[in-house]
């Protein structure tokens, strides 16, 4: 399996996408839309050409800008996914994954998605699901060097889209291929690829695995795109701790170091919710009045003053948490993490 | 009060219009028997003209696809300099006075004209006339069919190993058909009712440049009811091309769906 290697400039309306991304395992690009997460895609396909850079799988060269090597879309093996599928709607569902190559594996690809079924109906007939894995298919068909993978779930209902990943997943894990996908949901990233990369106006703002972004962000930018809570502060060392003074003057006591102006940033999965203050060995503590509580799946988000806490349905219950309550939320010293501003 | 008052003058005002729309159709229809007018079909006056109508309608048309399909293409997809004054320059013979477009093709194409060729008054000349008064129409139509294809599936085509010819042939046009169609649809009504620039460039030689419109000039003092009986055969042709437009347009409407439609899978 050969890496992709990209180092490109390309110019865009208000910035220029400026990357540097080598790409073995699945490699998901997380950002706001508008980061030119997009247009990243379409460089490394051949549909929009970089000023500067270069781009090649191993050792075969797809672009260089000093020596003039520009393949097109058609002479680049790209498997492209692209967000709303683009699936073609004259064609029927083979006649589609046939257009990227034909032969026997066709119907392999049909079984393996589980779309064989499926093979005479046309796009507009199908489910947001069944459209994805076709796409799939047909980018399979093309027989790829790389994955692109365009918001790969976002055009699916929320309840569609916990399956299709679980799958997406696990057809990536097989496949391996070299991947690059691109999000704005950071679960989604998390869920999908090995490392990802923070993406803003076009530059890269950290790269690491899920696991390394949310225990070591280095800004706020990062650490609120990961689901964290950030609180901004001054702090200072005393007795082997650092107490963070927010704006309100609430202290928030971190085993981080850091001095002067930092972001305190801690999960919503670390906090915990009680009626009353806890007597256990948490540090930190948060009394607000609840301003809302949203169920997600199994668990239950409920914001109270500054923080956002995540807890179980369960639990939710057993508290009986409703809009408005006065509630403790606490965390320890040890899940503050700290960013030097 | 107001109200119905306002109600009854719409009421009137549709009820003049189509009145006024249908009354000629329907008095060439039942000024003589419709025995009368089959009867004159075999008129060798008709067949002559129905028969150079045809083949130079077809001649014309032909030209007008395979000429216009790729400029439309081209206008619709790239952007240059001078694509606006481009644009314009396939729209200019929709607003001239066919007459104008006849002294104009005359002069330019004449033994004295600027390309001094022996082409004015042959059938030649009405297939030029005829696509140069309904091209505008096909192309005009099919620039705006291609705009409407989405970009994506193109980059789609691409990326999946096709290259640009071959995305033409199997997306775009496909895509771009039910715009096409009822562009064309327009090009042959047109064509077929073309008179003025005609009778200018390629004169009314029966057998050779009479088509029908130029038939029913030519027969208005001599038989009339040949010219009631061609204008019929016009109207017969002209509904069928007007149903061919509908259905087109509802072509383009079931293939642009792209909404999601969860309907159950059309295989069990």
């Amino acid at each position: 399996m050969d890496a992709l290697t990209a180092a490109f400039r390309l110019p865009l309306r208000s910035f220029d996408v400026d990357l540097t991304l080598d790409v073995a395992g699945t490699l998901a690009l997380v950002g706001p839309s508008g980061a030119g997460k997009s247009s990243t895609l379409r460089a490394i396909a051949g549909l929009a050409r970089p000023t500067t850079g270069r781009i090649a799988l191993g050792s075969s060269v797809w672009f260089d800008a000093a020596s003039g090597v520009f393949l097109r879309p058609e002479e680049r093996r790209v498997g492209f996914l692209f967000q709303e599928y683009a699936l073609f709607p004259h064609l029927t569902v083979r006649q589609n994954v046939e257009y990227g190559g034909r032969g026997a594996r066709i119907d392999e690809l049909l079984e393996r998605l589980h779309i064989g079924a499926l093979e005479d109906a046309r796009p507009g007939d199908l489910s947001g699901g069944e459209r994805q894995r076709v796409a799939l298919a047909r980018a399979l068909a093309r027989e790829p060097d790389v994955l692109l993978l365009d918001e790969p779930l976002a055009a699916l209902d929320p309840h569609t889209r916990d399956t299709v990943r679980v799958d997406l997943r696990a057809t990536l894990r097989d496949l391996a291929l070299p991947a690059l996908i691109v999000t704005h949901d950071f679960v989604d990233a998390a869920a999908l690829a090995d490392q990802v990369g923070v993406i803003v106006d076009g530059r890269l703002v950290q790269l690491g695995s899920p696991e390394e972004l949310i225990s070591a962000p280095v800004s706020p930018f990062v650490a609120r795109f990961a689901g964290g809570n950030v609180l901004h502060g001054h702090a200072r060392r005393s007795g082997g701790v650092t107490a963070v003074e927010l704006a309100d003057r609430t202290l928030v006591i971190s085993t981080d170091e850091a001095e002067g102006e930092v972001a305190a940033i801690v999960y919503p999965w670390e906090l915990t919710l009680a009626r009353a203050l806890p007597s256990d060995s948490s540090q930190n503590h948060v009394q607000a009045h609840v301003t809302s509580v949203v169920p997600v799946a199994n668990r239950v988000r409920v914001t109270l003053g500054a923080v956002t806490a995540e807890v179980t349905a369960e639990s939710a219950a057993r508290l009986g948490v409703r809009e408005g309550d006065l509630l403790v939320a606490s965390w320890k010293a040890t899940a503050t993490r700290l960013v030097q501003l | 009060m107001r109200r119905a008052a306002f109600f009854g003058a719409l009421l009137v005002a549709t009820v003049v219009v189509l009145a006024f729309f249908a009354l000629p159709i329907i008095a060439i229809f039942t000024h003589v028997s419709p025995v009368t007018l089959a009867k004159q079909l075999t008129n060798p006056v008709v067949d002559d003209a129905l028969l150079v109508s045809l083949k130079t309608t077809l001649l014309a048309q032909a030209l007008v696809l395979l000429l216009g399909t790729p400029t439309a293409y081209l206008l619709a997809t790239r952007r240059f300099r001078g694509r606006f004054l481009a644009v314009t320059v396939v729209e200019l013979p929709l607003v001239l006075p066919p007459a104008v477009a006849g002294i104009g093709l005359l002069v330019a194409f004449g033994r004295m004209g600027l390309l001094k060729t022996s082409i004015p008054f042959t059938q030649t000349a009405v297939t030029l006339a005829v696509a140069f008064v309904s091209g505008p129409l096909y192309v005009r139509a099919a620039i705006a069919a291609f705009e409407a294809v989405d970009p994506t599936f193109v980059d789609a085509s691409r990326t999946l190993g096709a290259g640009p010819a071959r995305t033409f042939f199997r997306v775009v046009l496909p895509l771009a058909r039910g715009g096409l169609a009822a562009g064309e649809a327009l090009a042959v009504a047109r064509g077929l009712g073309e008179f003025g620039a005609t009778i200018m460039f390629a004169g009314s030689l029966q057998r050779v440049t009479q088509t029908l419109p130029l038939a029913i000039y030519a027969e208005f003092d001599v038989n009339f009811d040949v010219t009631l009986a061609i204008s019929g055969l016009l109207v017969l042709i002209s509904a069928a091309i007007l149903i061919a437009l509908k259905v087109a347009s509802t072509w383009t409407l079931s293939l642009q769906r792209s909404g999601f439609r969860f309907a159950p899978s059309t295989s069990t």
